[in-house]
């Protein structure tokens, strides 16, 4: 593993425009971080955040215009200082067609804008057959709070990646790439590598890195844009691009709590960020210094997998209703409409418990919290929502129109008339396509931080 | 000592939960002030049990962290409904806070 370069320096800064490339930010932003001498740009790419689909269907969550625009403002000012880019997760869910989505946009805008910048792309997507050999040689793991891993369940899987720390990204840097576009990489190794790269000490810049990871949210206006943090030897700095913006101690200290499981561990593939002794003080009204944090390297590095497979495919129709009598017990009604609707499934498609499934959410009554819902009280109205699974469209859809005259005359039980509600749409059926969920939550012992991830300049296209 | 009881959101600066990662839901309450965070701190009202109760989740996979230099509670516990699934209401996890934020202490003195 190389760590180190030939250039010395005494001090790193890392310029954040935003939490998610393709989110937008102010062009002033990056100007603004230029200026403030930022040596890289680190955006991520991607999440898990917004579900299993993305990776499942190797789909992008943003589109190509938000990407491009992105990246045209932050390519044309990386270039102009003579600094790398570095974006993480391409295409949300790091996929590789994820990776060359990006990199084909990243293409196009530097074609419009007459830039000339070498682009690496880094392949992080796994074959189950590769995982196979890991799992059969003992060297993958299940994380809390999963089971063993399955070669099934690797080989139901429709897409899986691996999640890269800093090392395949320092290795594209230092082949030469001024614009690295990684598939699947931790949010913080996105942040981490260049910094790493230059022999920053790995305690300050891995909780930079953390900190950084979504952009403002770490500052008292989460709305006003990116942050630029400088590391040294001693620990680091950070503060907001917007002048109007604030990092305070308490808004940094508290972003280590955002989406984390544990505010004060956090495991990356090279070891584990320990903050339990990491201060937070204000240099001024919208600077704050981070010293004492820490970074203790792992005997075995691990890689996470990240996998979603097909669960069916989904077909929704949404009706709502107004009327206080049936409103007056909801619960009754949308118990009925469960019992009649089953038995007119079997009456007309002769389909049984197991060959479908479905779900009856009621908005404005419990939908969001269902069961674990709190409070009581007849809503006003209330939107009902089904949701029908099957093994193919047609099936699901085949349910959800025997459902339809249900959800438009469904009667309670003690009405002696038709009341009809109130579809929200026409076809009241929206075929939602394929759905997946994710399966994965393992790591595999890796020979080296490199070895299950796939580097290629932009020369090898060419 | 008064009877009294308030709910723990009306103590809070802010009360969230959001995913971490897709098998854990996380959640923190801001408390206003020390003696606020005090009772959001006091095992006696918001504990492992608690929160199994509230969320359906076995009270030894609730991760709880008391962080007085920040007046916050952190809870953590596993995603009991797979993300993205058939009966999955909530991808983010984003509305998961509110029977947190319910749960009622004694109300400090005014």
């Amino acid at each position: 593993m190389t760590r180190t370069t030939d250039q010395q320096t005494d001090s790193v800064r890392i310029l954040v425009p935003t939490g998610m490339l393709g989110a937008g930010f102010a062009e002033s932003t990056v100007e603004r971080g230029i200026a403030l001498g930022a040596d890289v740009i680190a955006i991520d790419g991607g999440s898990t955040d917004s579900g299993p689909a993305y990776l499942g269907a190797s789909k992008p969550k943003t589109s190509a215009p938000q990407v491009a625009r992105d990246l045209r403002i932050v390519l044309k000012a990386a270039a102009g200082a003579g600094i790398p880019v570095i974006v993480g997760s391409c295409g949300t869910s790091g996929t590789d067609s994820g990776v060359d989505w990006v990199a084909g946009l990243a293409d196009q805008v530097m074609a419009e804008e007459g830039l000339d910048l070498r682009v690496a792309r880094i392949y992080s997507e796994q074959s189950a057959a590769d995982l196979k050999e890991h799992l059969d040689a003992g060297r993958t793991h299940p994380l809390p709070p999963m089971g063993e891993l399955s070669v099934e369940t690797l080989e139901s899987c429709t897409h899986i990646v691996g999640m890269m720390g800093h090392e395949p990204i320092v290795e594209a840097l230092q082949g030469g790439a001024q614009v690295v576009l990684a598939g699947r990489a931790t949010d913080t190794a996105v942040a981490a590598a260049y910094p790493l790269m230059m022999g920053m000490p790995a305690g300050p810049t891995w909780h930079v890195a953390k900190i950084v990871e979504c952009g403002g949210q770490c500052t008292t206006n989460p709305r006003a844009g990116g942050v630029i943090a400088t590391i040294d030897a001693g620990g680091f700095t950070i503060e907001p691009l917007d002048p109007e913006a604030a990092c305070t101690p308490s808004s940094v200290a508290a972003h280590m709590l955002y989406e984390t499981v544990n505010p004060f561990s956090m495991r990356e593939p090279d070891g584990t960020i320990d903050v339990h002794e990491a201060t937070y003080t204000a240099l001024d009204d919208r600077r704050v210094r981070v010293e004492g944090s820490q970074f203790h390297v792992a005997d075995q590095h691990t890689i996470k997998l990240e996998g979603a497979r097909l669960t069916g495919y989904e077909t929704m129709s949404f009706a709502a209703i107004r009327d206080p009598r049936v409103l007056a017990d909801i619960d009754g009604w949308a118990d009925l409409l469960r019992v009649v609707l089953s038995q007119r499934v079997e009456q007309t498609l002769g389909l049984g418990p197991d060959d479908y499934a479905f779900d009856v959410r009621l908005y404005g009554h419990n939908a969001v919290l269902d069961t674990l819902e709190p409070e009581a009280g007849p809503p006003r109205e209330v939107g009902v929502m089904l949701l029908v699974s099957a093994a193919d469209q047609a099936t699901a859809t085949a349910v959800a129109k025997v459902a339809n005259p249900l959800m438009l005359h469904l009667p309670t039980a003690d009405m002696d008339y038709l009341p009809s509600f109130a579809f929200a749409t026409s076809p009241a059926e929206i075929e939602r396509g394929a759905a997946y969920e994710f399966v994965l939550n393992h790591v595999v012992d890796a020979a080296t931080p490199t070895s299950m991830f796939r580097i290629e300049t932009k020369d090898d296209h060419a | 000592m008064t009877n009294d009881t308030i709910a723990l959101g009306d103590l809070a600066q802010e009360v969230r939960s959001k995913n971490a990662g897709p098998f854990w839901v996380t959640m923190e309450l801001f408390m206003r002030d020390e003696a606020s965070y005090a009772l959001a701190a006091d095992a006696a009202y918001v504990n492992e049990d608690v929160v199994a109760e509230l969320y359906g989740v076995a009270a030894d996979q609730v991760q709880l962290f008391r962080i007085p230099s920040l007046n916050v509670v952190k809870i953590s516990y596993p995603r009991p409904i797979s993300q993205g699934s058939l009966r999955d209401r909530d991808m983010h996890a984003g509305q998961h806070h509110v029977p947190l934020a319910l749960v009622r202490v004694p109300a400090p003195a005014a």
